[in-house]
């Protein structure tokens, strides 16, 4: 137990929210059909949750999401050019 | 040849509270990539203050600082003055609010700020109502929408004044510069940030973030509902430079309905409000041509 001395004045966030799976909260999860991909990367840039990510754009890497943390808002799949990503319904485990 | 249009860094950590398809996330991870790593942000009582997570989480890699909702502009003129009292000029120092702790709670802490002519950025994120408290009606909140204060049934009606114009209020004050932004156009949002960090003195922005919650739409859609509020004049995008207007988007302008009846707050519209409301935003995009004609004269020279 620490002292009112010890403590700071002001509680301060200092762990990284990577520790909070928000991923449990997706009902349908974003699925990339590759053939159809055209490397244009509008996914990762409207994502609001971080959750994809673009290792090399210059060589064409194909967008890869992080289904920790997805939660499947679908904004990816909606602004998709080429409809190359498919809603699936998260089936329970 | 592939390339990415907006900054890869990523400053803002996944695993956030923002609800799906939140605007104003969007409108943080942004900002975020335009100001970089040297920047300190204070954020009042909004959305903002529940995004980053429960103690002890945060989303944020940059110093943030919570503050009460009436003072962000007091605050983050008390941050631009420690920092510069002890030589830290080259820090970024940016006031994050909600429209509520914007155009109601914060405006005279943001007029005062202004007035004092600290070197900072006020960003105000538009959900049009007090989304974090539960969708209770705010200034910003537009003609006929329904919130929880302004409720539809028999013997109440929907929100009944226009949308207040806050981007006129802070003109007003002869700042260098002010600019509307929105989430579905976020490379016009980061080159305007990048131009106002050269800047010296305040700056402010008005972003428009859809809620997803709040506005009774399909999360998917949040984009496509800023976009439609941008083509439809409802929330038209320019910037202000030193008393020069300038409009950044004249699309070809969609009928308005297509915008409103994606959103549940506007379904109870009868088509006659929809045409009132449709010739208001045209009346108000007039105007804006207007400004934009009018001050390009040069013998005005510049207000700031």
């Amino acid at each position: 137990m620490k002292t009112y001395q010890e403590i700071t004045i002001t509680p301060i966030n200092n762990v990284d929210s990577r520790a909070v799976k928000t991923g449990a909260w997706r009902t349908w999860r974003p699925v990339l059909i590759p053939e159809k991909c055209i490397h244009c990367y509008k996914c990762w840039k409207v994502c609001p949750d971080v959750a994809i990510s673009v290792e090399s754009p210059e060589e064409k890497s194909l967008p890869v999401w992080d289904y920790d943390y997805c939660k499947g808002c679908g904004l990816c799949a909606f602004e998709c050019p080429k409809d190359a990503i498919e809603m699936q319904r998260e089936v329970d485990q | 040849m592939a390339k990415l249009t907006i900054p890869k860094e990523e400053i803002m950590s996944p695993g956030h509270m923002g609800c799906q398809g939140c605007g104003a996330t969007m409108a943080m991870r942004y900002a975020l990539k335009a100001l970089g790593k040297k920047t300190m942000i204070s954020v009042p009582a909004c959305c903002w203050a529940i995004i980053p997570g429960a103690w002890p989480n945060t989303c944020m890699q940059i110093p943030m600082q919570y503050t009460a909702f009436e003072v962000t502009g007091a605050s983050i003129s008390g941050i631009r003055a420690a920092l510069d009292s002890q030589g830290m000029q080259d820090v970024n120092v940016v006031g994050w609010a909600g429209d509520g702790g914007t155009v109601d709670i914060g405006i005279q802490a943001l007029s005062g700020m202004i007035e004092r002519g600290h070197n900072v950025i006020y960003i105000c994120y538009d959900n049009e109502a007090y989304m974090n408290t539960g969708i209770q009606r705010s200034g910003s909140t537009p003609y006929g929408a329904w919130t929880t204060t302004t409720p539809v049934g028999t013997t109440e009606y929907w929100e009944e004044g226009q949308k207040k114009n806050l981007m006129e209020i802070v003109v007003a004050h002869r700042l260098p510069y002010a600019a509307t932004a929105s989430v579905a156009y976020p490379e016009d949002f980061i080159k305007k940030l990048n131009k106002c960090l050269e800047i010296p003195g305040p700056k402010f922005f008005q972003v428009y973030a859809p809620c997803p919650t709040g506005w009774k739409s399909s999360p998917e859609l949040s984009m496509d509902l800023a976009r439609k509020a941008v083509t439809t004049r409802a929330f038209p995008i320019y910037e202000v430079e030193h008393g020069k207007y300038k409009i950044n988007r004249k699309p070809e302008k969609t009928p308005l309905s297509e915008y409103l009846m994606l959103q549940g707050r506007f379904k109870h519209l009868p088509e006659k409000e929809v045409e009132f409301l449709d010739a208001h935003y045209e009346k108000e995009w007039k105007a804006l041509l207007k400004l934009e004609e009018m001050t390009q004269d040069e013998s005005l020279g510049n207000f700031m």
